[in-house]
């Protein structure tokens, strides 16, 4: 099976495989989602309405306030989560959440990621290689 | 992660296992945004409302809270952002019983922990403002900007456990804004316009958020016409921040890291330079009126309300009747001064409700509209017009003196 790889600067978590949520817009669990029904639901995003449940999010850069540290957390406790979250630029808050959570998470590519991955495409995250990749099947 | 021995000890749990806990995951965000080492900090300061802790959250303090106080106990002053509710009007909103359990339980865990409940998100108005240079290790990104940008303070946006992790150890990662090399401007802003309201100062935040983007970009803006007060500040970063996932700026000539453009701008550096004037501010405002005649609720909050507004809002409020509901949240340290000067009694003569130690987004925003039929909302903070859109409201930003007349016309807007 042929497949294209594209390396992030960063990653954490374990390695995932699933199909990838993509759009040129930000993410933020708080101002973005609907946890509870596990859908994008502020109205403006380019997602929204869409069920994130189980899916590779792959999103331009992380938005918001401080509560996705804890909410990544509370959504797994639940099992209404993503994958794995993919993006172009990660800020402080993501990297504290995906890590109390034991996300997976990579971020910082040479191209724009949500250009390069194409929406609905099967992908394998591996953040435990010794360059964090996703991988496009 | 270079490591001393104290961290080195703190890692192998020799401080008990709440520390190594939380020296570990330090260590893997430090690894992740590139930290070198620690930087002690002087405060931590946790955003954890239940809303966001969820049940699992809480359980997860509370085990923590069960080791022996030398263990458990933070070790620099840590305090906290608003909580999910004001017990006292809990059931006004319409809350659940689950839902101030869950806050009375979060609240137990955390105190066994030493944290002292502030419960506010200003707390560089109320409790004690950062010194310039100094490092801190705050939560809310309303106070890790104004404090970086108004003080000179040294933060990053420092979530809930990353917050709380600071508070055990004395330190954090020292990546992003504790860095001199982060905090030079990447853009810069020239204003042909200078706000003159609260409001408006929030839509400015907005307009330049959205410019910036993300976490890395610190926007310099030059062509303020007067230095802007407190709580022109104080909504003007809260928006930025929410907008954009700011957490510095710099205002040429007013903020004390950038008296003059090149002390942000380093000789020979060319940024790109963005113009905004009353137009770009007028049409963020304009995006959130569409369509709504009227709305259902006024909500002051986000941030919590300072004396000062809190004074405004009782004079715009003398001798009205607020025929909807209007909320006011102000902070555990201003309610007790809003009751004794009677500023309380005269929002509350008028129909007003005077919330404490909460912020609107924080308590169940989604549950408290449905269990009041709160659908459109009324706001002058651009912050809270950008939040609520995720929970189903239709917010709009109006001035202050709006949102108290759409309140006393029933909701009707003018």
């Amino acid at each position: 099976m042929s497949s294209k790889i594209f390396y992030a600067d960063a990653g954490m978590g374990r390695k995932v495989k699933g199909q990838a949520l993509v759009a040129s817009d930000g993410f933020s669990a708080r101002y973005d989602l609907d946890r509870i029904r596990g859908v994008f639901s502020r109205p403006e995003h380019k997602l929204a309405g869409e069920s994130y449940r189980g899916r590779v999010l792959v999103l331009d850069a992380a938005k918001g306030g401080v509560a996705t540290a804890w909410m990544l957390h509370e959504m797994a406790s639940r099992g209404v989560m993503p994958a794995a979250l993919v993006l172009n630029r990660a800020n402080p808050i993501m990297v504290q959440g995906a890590a109390l959570a034991d996300f997976t998470m990579i971020s910082g590519f040479d191209v724009d990621i949500t250009k390069a991955i194409p929406n609905g495409a099967e992908v394998e995250i591996d953040p435990t290689a010794e360059r964090p990749l996703i991988r496009v099947f | 992660m270079k490591l001393n021995d104290e961290e080195i000890a703190m890692r192998a749990g020799e401080a008990g296992p709440l520390r190594q806990w939380a020296i570990a995951h330090q260590i893997k965000v430090g690894d992740y945004l590139g930290a070198r080492d620690f930087v002690p900090v002087g405060q931590a300061h946790i955003m954890a409302d239940t809303e966001s802790l969820g049940a699992a959250g809480v359980e997860w303090l509370e085990r923590w809270a069960m080791l022996p106080v030398e263990h458990r106990n933070v070790r620099i002053p840590t305090i906290t952002d608003p909580r999910g509710t004001d017990f006292a009007h809990a059931a006004q909103l319409k809350q659940q019983p689950w839902m101030v359990d869950l806050e009375r339980r979060a609240i137990a865990a955390f105190e066994a922990l030493g944290v002292l409940m502030t419960d506010t998100c200003i707390n560089y108005q109320t409790i004690m403002p950062p010194v310039r240079g100094e490092h801190m290790a705050y939560g809310d990104t309303g106070v890790v900007i104004y404090s970086n940008s108004v003080c000179g303070a040294r933060s990053n946006f420092e979530g809930g456990p990353s917050a709380l992790s600071a508070g055990l150890t004395g330190r954090t990662p020292r990546y992003g804004y504790h860095l001199d090399e982060r905090r030079l401007a990447t853009f810069l802003v020239e204003l042909s316009w200078t706000p003159r309201e609260l409001s408006d100062w929030g839509a400015l935040g907005g307009v330049v958020g959205r410019l910036a983007g993300d976490y890395s970009q610190v926007p310099a803006l030059v062509g303020i016409d007067r230095v802007p007060s407190a709580d022109e500040m104080k909504h003007f970063g809260a928006a930025l921040a929410s907008f954009g996932s700011v957490a510095l700026f710099h205002m040429i000539g007013v903020t004390p890291e950038a008296m003059r453009l090149e002390d942000v701008v380093p000789e020979g550096v060319s940024l790109k330079t963005h113009d905004i004037a009353e137009a770009d501010i007028r049409a963020l405002r304009a995006r959130y009126a569409k369509d709504i005649g009227a709305v259902d609720v006024v909500v002051f909050s986000a941030p919590q309300l300072s004396l000062v507004e809190m004074r405004m809002l009782a004079a715009l409020l003398d001798g009205r009747n607020a025929t909807i509901p209007l909320l006011a949240v102000t902070s555990p340290q201003v309610k007790p001064d809003c009751d004794r000067m009677g500023l309380t009694g005269r929002i509350e003569a008028a129909g007003g409700t005077v919330l404490s130690g909460m912020c609107f987004y924080q308590s169940y925003a989604r549950e408290i509209a449905e269990a009041n039929g709160w659908s459109r909302l009324a706001t002058n903070s651009a912050k809270l017009t950008n939040i609520l859109g995720g929970y189903g409201y239709r917010p709009v930003l109006l001035s202050m003196e709006q949102c108290v007349a759409a309140a006393c016309a029933g909701g009707t807007l003018t």
